[in-house]
């Protein structure tokens, strides 16, 4: 140990013990350890050591976050391991280098042996040959298995364009096949559960959907009947297969075999635009991608965020973005008292009120499924006037995995930029006693219907100003003197925080609708016209500067955020 | 002159033996019992203590003794693997789920001396620290399910079994389980994944080898039926002496199950390697030659999952000198030593010690056609080459037996059957691909014709 005194430095994480060995001939230093699918250190694999030398091995059953089960037999890899003298010392070839014995048949040395590379650990001295001519012969084999049954229906098929089936067949199939026998039918219709279709002609029978549904979600429903090539997936017999993550299969499952009833025949899904987005039906805040196209909503699936949700999201909030597209979506800018519905004159109208306004006179309910950016800002407003503000807390039931009590997705950022008070809608009834007392005159409504929570629409009626800004109709939209159309999040960017602290942005996926705008665009008018501060122009600078106040942001920039998010201290 | 020797057939089908306890007890039964859990802790040259256990466990190393389930591997070996210091409880598991075809002398134990099994049992847990075993039965066996469960109840009424057996403080308990009839069943991994009430899938080696995570992911050894009762014996005359049964590297005894067109069929017990195939099939005291007028045309050696032997196959065989040279030697398939090592160094093995006999009359496709089937059936399908291959590989035979045969089917199923073995979870692999490589390679010509004469007539018949 060094005795020398030395400046404080960050104590240097111990050296990763790694092992040698070659992959296609090239050397490599391996892990020795890697984290398995529960983040355990295990010993690395050969598929983990491949993925190290940037060798992607073909798979199917394999997937990092289910246990392995080594069945499909894709990722079979032809190997050597350095020979031992009776000394246990490795055997040397006549120019130094040691000798490898390649792996064959211990019955019919001619023919090499694979190893399964998803469930083989790998050794020191070990020489992978993922890319040789034995293990391509392996791999052409398996898939040619895979392929003999296989309807091939790839045109009707919703996996195409993401299957698995069809990509390999690509690198390592034949163009035409030599089996001549029948083809095994099967079901091909099978409504497993409320939101899933099973083909059973397409399944390759991985049982990835089974494990995820016994290991991850801890429901036993998802078993094989039948024996050999008439395997079939089923769910047990009599019952629907129907928990709150049964569209995860659809994501996991390589081939077209399981499709969401919500999702099938409705889009190709090469025409599919992606953002990086995060479901906000809950406090979890699980990271998703969002699939459109022409400035439509198709879908939802799970973007993998070890932080938050691994690679998966529940039905219920996967399936919640249907009012997205809702006809009624209110997107024109208008109110009782607006005489000329543009946003020039709602903002000049609505900024001259809040600078006549007296201080305790105007009262702010913004909603927790609003962003940080807007929050932040509906905060400067509030401190001006000294306005009472608050949301409204919502709460369902929660579950073991990914669902959270809490379907705000933003409650926790509510409260750090102190919108919300620590118990959630407890200002609602000051509010109220406000309004009824003649104390409140200007209220301001962001995504909520107040009628429903201790706000009537008689108290609405008294006031003297309500601004509203939402996306649907309610009833206090409907009594809105000024009315804002807002954005869903899918057609703007922002960020929330989780309910574990996690901050996280998110990116737009859509234009928004008709005259509607961001709320933070139109915020940052009214702040400034209100109370005359500037210096954000853009949703970084918004999100930037907030760190800088807000204490529980500080040292986070929109920047840092990347993909994944940063946890904060709640 | 060739001859069995009755060892763990001693008492089996003399008249007046019975499987009852008190028959057993008449005939020495439970004595090397007796003399297993006597024994007292050895001192060792090196002044450590050796435990009774482990004095048994060496004594079966001594014998030689190779399991007679199928792999042939050593079973002192195997025991010595199991992971002591788990810390988990060590299981240990008869498996009696008997189902490679031809084989039928597991049964006869069950049936005819459920005791001898019991016996051996006991020892092997005892050695191993077991405290609970189970005995797999094949769904098939009801009787021999039964019959074991009244042989426990008897052994267990005279403290054989339970709590402090014999007053030495060791508990033991075992139960019988039954399977469902799938022969998948047999595999010990499947057989575990049974045993533990899920499907009978194969597990994954590494990591699942069931001496390290078995039975509830605990230490566990799965021996056959014979290969125990052999372990009463080793007890009864000392590793030593029972290792110069039989042949160096081939020791003990061992029950033949032979079938087919034989004028004898049935279970003879021989010293493993003292007897040759042809012995077996030709000698009174065995198979007694083929049905009269009847040529010699193959012959399945180890359970039908073994490489065919075609008559009049030569191989080269390594033999050791008396001055510890070694030289070739061209033997005749029937004068193949019927042991573990002479039969895989002729290209297949002795497997569940099964031989099948086909004279002339047969017609070799047919025959593989319903091992086809049989293996197609009985794949539990969860990896894919097998899976698919051998449904794939049926359903060739069943066409080329259904006269719609093309000559280049037997190239079609040799590839099918190729990219089966060495790919799949477990050794079913194997026995589906090997009838297949083995009878298409050994007659081609006549798979070749088939083919052809359907081709020809096919064509003759001229468009449909
Ligand atoms: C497909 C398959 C079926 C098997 N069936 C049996 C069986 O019925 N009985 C048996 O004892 N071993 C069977 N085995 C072998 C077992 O896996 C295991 O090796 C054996 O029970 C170990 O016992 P032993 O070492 O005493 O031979 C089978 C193996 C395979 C691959
Ligand atoms: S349905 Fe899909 S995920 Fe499930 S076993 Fe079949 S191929 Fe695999
Ligand atoms: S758990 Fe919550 S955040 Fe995740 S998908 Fe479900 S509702 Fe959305
Ligand atoms: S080899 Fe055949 S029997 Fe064995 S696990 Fe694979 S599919 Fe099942
Ligand atoms: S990925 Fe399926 S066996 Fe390895």
């Amino acid at each position: 140990m060094s005795t020398q005194a030395t400046t404080e430095t960050k104590p240097t994480p111990p050296p990763i013990e790694t092992v040698k060995i070659k992959v296609d001939g090239r050397e490599f230093d391996v892990p020795k350890m890697t984290p398995d699918w529960q983040g355990k250190l295990q010993p690395t694999t050969m598929l983990q050591a491949c993925q190290v030398a940037g060798i992607d091995v073909p798979h199917y059953c394999y997937h990092p976050k289910l246990p392995i089960a080594g069945n499909c037999r894709m990722c079979l890899v032809e190997f050597g391991t350095p020979a031992m003298g009776p000394d246990r010392k490795p055997v040397l070839n006549p120019d130094g280098t040691p000798k490898i014995i390649k792996s064959v048949l211990p019955y019919e040395p001619s023919s090499p042996r694979g190893a399964i590379a998803c469930a083989s650990p790998i050794s020191p001295g070990m020489e992978l040959y993922p890319s040789s001519e034995a293990t391509k012969q392996m791999r052409e084999g398996i898939l040619e298995s895979l392929l003999i049954n296989h309807p091939l229906d790839c045109p009707i098929c919703d996996q195409a364009g993401e299957c698995k089936l069809q990509e390999y067949s690509v690198d390592y199939g034949k163009s035409a096949s030599r089996f001549v026998e029948e083809k095994v039918h099967k079901p091909k219709q099978v409504d497993l559960g409320p939101r899933i279709m099973l083909d059973d002609e397409r399944c390759i029978l991985c049982t990835r959907c089974i494990r995820f549904t016994k290991d991850i979600v801890g429901d036993d429903k998802l078993g094989i009947v039948n024996r050999g090539s008439y395997n079939t997936i089923a769910s047990y017999p009599g019952t629907k297969f129907e928990n709150n993550y049964t569209l995860n299969t659809v994501d996991i499952c390589p081939v077209g075999a399981l499709t969401s009833k919500d999702f099938r025949f409705k889009m190709r899904v090469w025409f599919l635009k992606e953002t990086k987005s995060l479901c906000t039906s809950c406090g979890t805040g699980c990271n998703t991608i969002i699939g459109s196209r022409e400035n439509v909503m198709y879908r939802y699936e799970p973007r993998e965020n070890d932080a938050v949700n691994s690679t998966w999201m529940c039905d219920y909030g996967r399936l919640n973005y249907k009012w997205i597209n809702r006809e009624d979506r209110l997107t024109q800018v208008q109110g009782s008292k607006l005489k000329v519905q543009t946003w020039a004159n709602a903002i000049q109208y609505i900024s001259e009120i809040l600078l006549r306004a007296a201080a305790g006179s105007v009262a702010i309910v913004a909603s927790a499924r609003q962003t940080n950016e807007e929050l932040y800002l509906l905060k400067k407003l509030a401190a001006k006037f000294n306005a009472i503000t608050d949301s409204v807390p919502r709460v369902g039931e929660g579950d073991r995995l990914l669902l959270d009590p809490d379907r705000n997705p933003n409650s926790t950022g509510s409260r750090l930029i102190g919108i919300a008070p620590e118990k959630m809608g407890s200002s609602l009834p000051k509010i109220a006693d406000g309004i009824r007392g003649g104390s409140i005159k200007t209220l301001i409504v962001f995504g909520e219907d107040v009628t429903k929570h201790g706000i009537t629409a008689e108290l609405l009626s008294q006031l003297e100003h309500l601004i509203v800004s939402d996306i649907l109709p309610s009833a206090t939209t409907a009594a809105a003197h000024y009315f804002l159309p807002g954005c869903a999040h899918v057609e703007k960017r922002g960020s929330f925080v989780n309910v574990k602290g996690r901050v996280q942005r998110f990116m737009q996926a859509l234009q928004p609708k008709g005259d509607a705008r961001p709320e933070w665009e139109f915020l940052h008018e009214l702040v400034i016209n209100v109370t005359g501060q500037n210096g954000f122009v853009s949703i970084e600078g918004l999100f930037n500067e907030m760190a800088k106040e807000v204490p529980a942001f500080h040292g986070v920039t929109w920047a840092g955020l990347g993909d994944a998010g940063v946890t904060v201290q709640i | 002159m060739p001859e069995q020797y009755r060892l763990i057939l001693k008492n089996i089908d003399q008249p007046g033996y019975t499987p009852d306890l008190e028959c057993y007890l008449r005939h020495g039964g439970y004595e090397s019992l007796k003399k297993a859990i006597a024994l007292q802790p050895k001192d060792l040259p090196d002044g450590k203590k050796q435990s009774a256990q482990e004095q048994i466990r060496d004594d079966v190393k001594a014998s030689g003794l190779r399991g007679r389930g199928g792999a042939g591997f050593s079973a002192g070996m195997k025991w010595s693997f199991v992971d002591r210091k788990s810390g988990k409880p060590i299981y240990l598991i008869c498996n009696a789920d008997e189902s490679e075809p031809g084989t039928f002398k597991d049964r006869q134990i069950i049936h005819k001396d459920p005791h001898q099994l019991i016996e051996g049992m006991i020892i092997s847990c005892f050695a191993n620290d077991v405290k609970l075993a189970y005995l797999y039965i094949r769904g098939e066996f009801p009787a021999g399910a039964k019959l074991l469960n009244q042989a426990l109840a008897e052994a267990r009424a005279k403290n054989f079994l339970g709590k402090n057996i014999l007053g030495t403080g060791y508990d033991l308990e075992i139960y019988v389980h039954r399977g469902a009839g799938a022969y998948i069943c047999g595999e010990e991994t499947g057989l575990i994944e049974s045993l533990e009430g899920k499907r009978a899938y194969p597990r994954i080696k590494p990591p699942y080898f069931p001496a390290i995570l078995g039975l509830y992911m605990s230490p566990t050894i799965v021996n056959n039926v014979e290969t125990l009762c052999h372990v009463k014996h080793i007890i009864d005359m000392g590793g030593a002496a029972y290792s110069k049964l039989g042949t160096p590297n081939n020791t003990g005894t061992r029950i033949v199950s032979l079938s087919g067109q034989v004028k004898k069929p049935g279970y003879y017990e021989i010293e493993v390697g003292k007897v040759t195939i042809g012995e077996l099939i030709y000698h009174s005291n065995f198979g007694g030659g083929l049905l009269d007028g009847r040529k010699l045309k193959a012959v399945i050696p180890g359970g039908s999952s073994a490489k065919v032997f075609k008559a009049g196959e030569k191989f080269k065989l390594k033999k050791k000198n008396a001055d510890g040279t070694m030289t070739e030697v061209e033997t005749d398939m029937l004068d193949l030593p019927y042991d573990f090592d002479s039969l895989q160094a002729a290209g297949s093995m002795s497997g569940s010690s099964a031989i099948i006999v086909m004279d002339d009359s047969v017609d070799v496709v047919e025959v593989l056609a319903n091992l086809g089937e049989f293996y197609a059936h009985e794949s539990c399908g969860q990896c894919t080459p097998c899976r698919e291959g051998s449904l794939w590989m049926s359903k060739a035979l069943h066409r080329m037996t259904h006269g719609h045969g093309r000559k280049q089917d037997a190239d079609y199923l040799v590839n099918i059957a190729q990219n089966i073995q060495g790919r799949t979870i477990c050794a079913f692999g194997e026995a589906c691909s090997w009838p297949v490589l083995s009878f298409v390679k050994k007659f081609k010509d006549e798979f070749e014709a088939k083919g052809a004469a359907d081709e020809a007539r096919n064509a003759g018949a001229g468009p449909k």
